[in-house]
């Protein structure tokens, strides 16, 4: 493997890792304010005892997590110089402003006020110390934007133009209204909100099943953690609508893609199954809903979608001739579908646990043994981010900014196959080892603390 | 004055923040070495609500350097490429420590996590002196700005004198700030004996360092140069003669400028040039043919006059709330 094909992969690693500690610090930095507010709103001594310590639990479980994304953050920033660096040569004078202004006006806040949050108890006052974590959570969901405005450029380019071989801005206010942004940070945003609900869930259903002396608090996150992840489902799920439309006019080869469809069709069909055979450029068999994949992207049961065969043409055309079909159709395919099986699932779970924690809440104990089985559901969202982003990344290939620069030409010329070799078996291996002892500090912290009003 | 040299002039300011912050939080990682689990508590507890903070002078200065000047993010970062590995790495152990140090009471957790701050910071430091003595001397960089040289060439006799200057600096900067934040009679009496050796090994490595990029780099033909490492040496005698007196405001204060001036000295050297290309000086990275359009170092201008008085203000804040000096009891606060 050459030094391009490590640095992707290499990329590839390091981001869904990253990637799996955000989601987490978006939507839990959420819900730990809100119960915070919940707790300096509270009268009753003590109610308030108990409820600090609920803000501290789940405070606690929220700064390993964050911890992890932050660390594993420096490394994505740093990827683009070390090895991308034609890319960030083509890219610089536009991609360099959103990271430059998510350090300026995010990851300061972030990592000053966190510093107030944990060691602020005894020095702020109640409402300052609060405000404090509210301002964590803004900030870390502002870092969110930026990036993904600079990912939408890349996805989507607007406001820009080519000036002696590279991409310069021609204007902000383009890039940053740029309408794929919605999509993504909609879709990212309310993911983040499902995937903090979901662990609180996950976390609150095995303290009721395993820990008695501070069942009753967990029964009360529990269900306002139902409502949060049920908020958190129903946004992913419009957003995720929404966006899919939106992108047969934006990227109509990557929804293409991720519904393996070769050739346009009026009306489109949905392929529920498919064996795909991306060299004949067809499926070599599917099952499919007739008229259905129409209806996704038209809301009527009628109207084109243009398919991948058509859209090879269209860019052989523009672009000269090319393979400008995504290389791994049949990845894309199934991660799509993992996603959305994923999704419903959840649904499933979120519904099941607001019956149990709303209509059956005197009889929650009957229910020991099933809540027990939680934690082996908590990779479910972690799934779904994940295969969401592989869609969206693998469907950006062979381009690393779709119609201005192949990925190919962007990797720096001056890395040898051996170091990056290096690199990507380091990143791994000290990702591997970090992520068995961040589970194991988080699960022996959860497995002993205490939520009781003793003093 | 263009907006090419405000930036050049940022750039000098996001770096000198980061120098003087991070200098004292690596500083302090490493004076940990060597001592009992007590006191290396306290010395974390010491950074422990400001440090996160102080990373993101690093984080920006590289967001910044990359909207400004892509073409010299672009190029140092591949340049420096296991360089940059092995700093991430520490970087990386070392932030996950503050976090996982105190979730256990066994010593051999505590232990690793601690060693993990210590590797954690003594490797950027080193780093960071290796890095800039290469930027000072110059390093081989083609007509189309890419490094041509390897790993090894950037680990020269000079580059390493400057890591080990850095890590005295830093060790020094890091047992000032110490002084300043550790109630505890003993340990401050410790520290400044401490402080009294480092601050004499840092001034003797500050002269091997200066004689090593005299021989290597002709950084002392301007006059402003010699001008700020002029005052970034007296800064650091004064730091020094502030140590021994017990002085830990005036050592820390004078080191705190030490580093400022020091920083000043190296981009002055290095200006209008950011990367300087040893193969030859036409090939060079400048404020104009490394830059971004004029759109966009405006844009970036707006941001920056914003909000970096912005984030000076709650950060300084955030040192005021935290200015009262560690005692040991405080250790078990998290």
């Amino acid at each position: 493997m050459d030094a391009l094909i490590l640095s992707r992969l290499q990329f590839a690693i390091t981001t869904v890792y990253h990637f799996l500690f955000v989601p987490v610090t978006l939507g839990l930095s959420i819900f730990v304010a809100l119960l915070e507010t919940w707790y300096i709103s509270s009268n009753s001594y003590y109610e308030r005892l108990k409820l600090k310590r609920l803000v501290k639990f789940f405070g606690t479980i929220f700064l390993i997590n964050f911890a992890m994304g932050v660390v594993t953050g420096i490394v994505q920033e740093f990827h683009f110089g070390m090895n991308w660096s034609e890319y960030a040569r083509f890219m610089g004078d536009i991609f360099g402003a959103p990271l430059a202004l998510e350090a300026l006006t995010a990851f300061f806040i972030e990592s000053t006020f966190i510093g107030l949050w944990i060691f602020g108890w005894d020095k702020l006052s109640e409402k300052l110390h609060c405000l404090c974590i509210w301002i964590v959570a803004f900030g870390s969901n502002l870092s969110a934007f930026w990036i993904l405005v600079a990912n939408s450029f890349m996805q989507h380019p607007v406001g820009y133009e080519i000036q002696d071989g590279r991409a310069v801005m021609t204007s902000f206010f383009d890039l940053v209204t740029n309408h794929y942004v919605l999509g993504e940070y909609s879709h990212a945003f309310f993911a983040g909100i499902t995937t903090g609900g979901f662990l609180v869930i996950v976390v609150s259903a095995w303290k009721i099943a395993t820990d008695s002396v501070s069942r009753e608090m967990f029964v009360r996150t529990l269900r306002r953690a139902v409502l949060y992840t049920f908020v958190g489902i129903c946004g992913v799920m419009l957003s995720g609508h929404m966006h899919a439309q939106y992108l047969a006019e934006a990227n109509p080869m990557k929804l293409a893609s991720f519904e393996a469809l070769w050739e346009t069709e009026d009306p489109a069909p949905f392929a529920i199954v498919a064996d795909i055979n991306q060299e004949a450029g067809r499926n070599d068999f599917e099952i499919i809903i007739p008229k259905m994949f129409s209806f996704m992207v038209h809301n009527s049961f009628s109207g084109e979608v243009k398919g991948i065969n058509d859209l090879q043409r269209e860019a052989q055309e523009k672009y000269g001739s090319g393979y400008y079909i995504p290389n791994d159709v049949r990845g894309m395919f199934w991660s799509f579908r993992t996603m959305i099986g994923v999704g419903g699932l959840m649904m499933l779970i979120v519904l099941s646990m607001w019956f149990l924690s709303f209509v059956k809440r005197s009889h929650i104990t009957e229910y020991v043994s099933c809540l027990k089985m939680m934690p082996l559901l908590l990779p479910l969202p972690f799934i779904a981010n994940s295969v969401g982003w592989y869609i969206a990344e693998a469907g950006r290939q062979p381009w690393i900014v779709v119609g201005l620069q192949k990925t190919a030409v962007a990797v720096s010329p001056n890395l040898s196959a051996n170091e990056v070799w290096l690199t990507l078996i380091g990143f791994t291996a000290i990702y591997l080892f970090l992520a068995v002892l961040a589970v194991f500090a988080a699960v022996m912290f959860i497995r002993r603390t205490k939520i009781t009003a003793e003093e | 004055m263009d907006l090419n040299i405000v930036w050049f002039i940022l750039i000098t300011v996001l770096f000198t923040g980061f120098f003087i912050l991070e200098g004292f939080d690596y500083g302090v990682g490493m004076m940990m070495l060597g001592r009992p689990k007590s006191e290396r508590a306290q010395f974390v507890r010491a950074i422990g609500p400001v440090w996160d903070g102080n990373e993101v002078w690093m984080i920006t200065a590289g967001g910044a350097t990359f909207a400004a000047f892509p073409h010299v993010y672009a190029t140092m970062f591949s340049t420096f490429y296991l360089a940059l590995f092995l700093m991430l790495l520490a970087l990386i152990m070392r932030g996950v420590a503050f976090e996982l140090r105190g979730k256990f009471k066994s010593p051999d957790w505590i232990n690793f996590w601690d060693f993990s701050i210590m590797f954690g910071s003594y490797v950027p430091a080193l780093l960071w002196g290796v890095a800039v003595v290469n930027l000072l001397r110059g390093l081989p960089i083609n007509y189309q700005m890419h490094y041509v040289g390897t790993f090894l060439d950037l680990l020269n006799p000079c580059a390493l004198v400057g890591g080990i200057f850095f890590v005295f600096l830093f060790m020094f900067h890091g047992t000032n700030f110490l002084l300043l934040k550790i109630a505890d009679k003993a340990l401050l009496e410790d520290l400044q004996r401490k402080s009294f050796t480092l601050g004499l090994s840092t001034l003797f490595s500050y002269i091997l360092f200066a004689a090593a990029l005299t021989h290597d780099t002709d950084i002392l033909a301007k006059i402003g140069t010699i001008i700020f490492l002029g005052l970034s040496l007296g800064s650091l005698i004064a730091s020094f003669m502030g140590a021994k007196a017990g002085n830990g405001c005036k050592a820390f204060v004078a080191s705190t400028l030490g580093i400022a001036f020091l920083t000043i000295g190296f981009f002055t050297a290095l200006f209008p040039r950011l990367m300087v290309s040893s193969i030859s000086p036409e090939w060079s990275l400048n404020i104009y043919n490394a830059a971004s359009t004029p759109h966009t170092l405006t844009l970036m201008t707006i941001a920056a006059v914003i909000f970096v008085p912005i984030v000076l203000c709650y950060q300084a804040w955030t040192y005021k709330i935290f200015k009262a000096r560690v005692t040991p009891s405080d250790v078990h606060y998290h």
